[in-house]
């Protein structure tokens, strides 16, 4: 009768003690099946209104701005659009380490689904709106090369009736130079110069209109349901999992690691799988590249936008604009701090980091596990301990959220 | 028999290694932690209440939060000045955001614009308050 006793409890503690340890039998808490609901699709809020776009709904937007996106003309080597590095076929990504247009930049490509749902844009978020966003690559020399004058000539010139369905009557740009604009080179920036100021707001107005239209097609490029999706709906449902919506052992530890000690979860969390901020995970430096502190230099960028929320082109009021008045824009936590990507279709696109620092996943998870000190400001990662299997289990619950 | 107690002990005190090590990595907030939304500042010159707009708390979304202040015995505070702070202890970081006291909305209730939560977990905010009564702060914790 001892003995039996002893054996049994001596079964329950090894019962219990795999369960702490993370060893099979992966059973999830009911916090944890709260957690792994959050994370799933189902929970993606309704596709955000933009009120600084007033046509962010405008089907006819939205479809001059999806030519717009894979014009190659709106370039200074007639070469370069949105599309050269946000590849359709690609997540809308271009799986280079740093994105090259008319030369390369000092940043990763980002994907595009559900880029709408995102308060910031940029890897330092140095804009606050889609439109605002889609208007700097415009005028980089090293992305599309060109100059808003050039651009309002274009629109009027190519696509005039169907943006004055949208915005109404161009203005007159007879008097506008072919090639000015305030970031130009010397010709450009002299040739803004001589531009009253009618015709610099002329032109503004036409190139804020463009990055509008782009930005309500990207409206559209929502997240698509994963393996992941399907698996939490059955958990969420108390139902077993069917067909490709079925964990493997692996797959489960994996979720159950990335929501519980691998700490992923404290950031890329929601059903994007971000929490939208900026942090400093202790990325290294690109030898050859410019100095880069991301956050830190953004909050000013930004603030300083005449594109911003706040500014004259923007269609919303100030009480729209709470993400930019009470931005944080100040202390040492903005220091090579970069925005947390979204994990969803991730596993598909190496390299990894704000200028592709890091070739694969694995070298992803040796980055976060060993928690190296960061090149400047102090990295908010705390080393973990994890075991090859370990690794194995999160690199493959990654995987399903692909696809 | 005692050789099988060695062993239970033995394992049990690694099973409490491995529950105390989860339970750091997880950093669930202390129990005994002040969920209070109404207390006296640290030196007794007001009484604090906080309430935000919208209930429950979304995570990730920038919302306003109402601060109310009253002297001990309850008379509203006026004319205060407020400056907001706080963050994660457990992980060593401020507010995502850098909120701010917007408008006054009378007996002693003063608008906080924009707060936001971005993680999971224990969060504080702290107010410090300047008004007639004194110079002060008040720290509210909360659990998202």
């Amino acid at each position: 009768m001892r003995a039996a006793s002893t054996r049994f409890r001596l079964g329950a503690f090894v019962a219990v003690s795999m369960l702490v340890t993370g060893c099979q039998p992966t059973e999830f808490s009911d916090a944890e099946k709260q957690t792994i609901a959050s994370l799933a699709l189902s929970a993606l809020p309704p596709l955000p209104d933009d009120p600084t776009n007033k046509v962010a709904n405008d089907p006819a937007a939205a479809a001059l701005g999806a030519t717009l996106f894979f014009d190659t003309r709106m370039s200074a080597n007639g070469a370069v659009s949105c599309s050269t590095c946000h590849l359709i076929d690609r997540q809308f990504q271009d799986d280079l380490p740093l994105a090259k247009g008319i030369g390369t930049t000092n940043r990763r490509t980002m994907p595009l689904a559900g880029v709408a749902w995102s308060p910031w844009f940029f890897w330092d978020g140095r804009r606050d709106s889609l439109w605002a966003q889609a208007l700097v690559p415009m005028e980089n020399p090293v992305e599309h090369g060109g100059n808003r004058a050039a651009f309002a000539h274009f629109i009027a010139a190519n696509f005039h009736d169907r943006y004055e369905r949208i915005f109404g009557p161009l203005p007159d740009l007879s008097g506008v130079p072919a090639n000015a604009g305030p970031l130009g080179d010397a010709a450009e920036k002299a040739a803004w110069d001589t531009m009253t100021d009618a015709q610099r707001g002329d032109v503004d107005r036409i190139f804020s209109n463009i990055g509008k239209m782009i930005a309500t097609f990207e409206r559209s490029i929502a997240p698509k349901e994963t393996r992941f999706d399907r698996f939490a709906a059955a958990l969420a449902a108390g139902k077993e999992p069917q067909g490709d919506a079925a964990f493997s052992n692996e797959e489960m530890l994996g979720l159950k690691l990335f929501i519980g000690k691998a700490n992923c979860v404290t950031c890329h969390n929601g059903a994007r799988f971000t929490d939208n901020h900026f942090h400093n995970t202790g990325v290294p430096v690109v030898a050859g590249l410019p100095e880069d502190l991301g956050r830190e230099t953004a909050v000013k960028e930004v603030a300083a936008d005449p594109f911003n929320c706040l500014g004259k082109f923007s269609d919303a009021g100030p009480a729209a604009c709470g993400e930019l008045r009470f931005m944080v824009t100040a202390g040492e936590a903005l220091t090579r701090a970069y925005k947390t990507p979204s994990l969803r279709g991730a596993a598909d696109r190496p390299p990894y980091m704000h200028a592709g620092q890091i070739e694969t996943l694995e070298a992803v998870l040796d980055h976060y596990a060993t928690a190296p000190a960061a090149p400047s400001g102090t990295s908010e990662v705390h080393p973990v301990t994890l075991s090859e299997r370990e690794r194995g289990a999160l690199i493959a619950f990654l995987r399903a959220l692909s696809g | 028999m005692k050789r099988t107690h060695w062993i239970l002990i033995a394992a049990a005190a690694v099973v409490v290694a491995i529950a105390a090590v989860a339970v750091h990595m997880m950093m669930a907030p202390p129990d005994d932690l002040d969920m209070a939304r109404s207390k006296l500042s640290e030196q007794k010159f007001y009484l604090a209440t906080v309430a935000p707009e919208q209930e429950p708390l979304r995570q990730g979304e920038l919302h306003a939060w109402v601060l109310t202040l009253a002297t001990p015995d309850n008379k509203p505070v006026e004319g205060a000045t407020i400056a907001v702070d706080g963050g994660m202890p457990q992980h060593g970081h401020g507010l995502p955001t850098s909120p701010q006291m917007t408008s006054y909305l009378g007996e002693g209730r003063y608008r906080i614009e924009g707060v936001k939560f971005n993680m999971a977990g224990w969060w504080e905010l702290k107010f410090a308050i300047s008004a007639p009564p004194g110079d002060d702060r008040v720290t509210f914790n909360l659990v998202l």
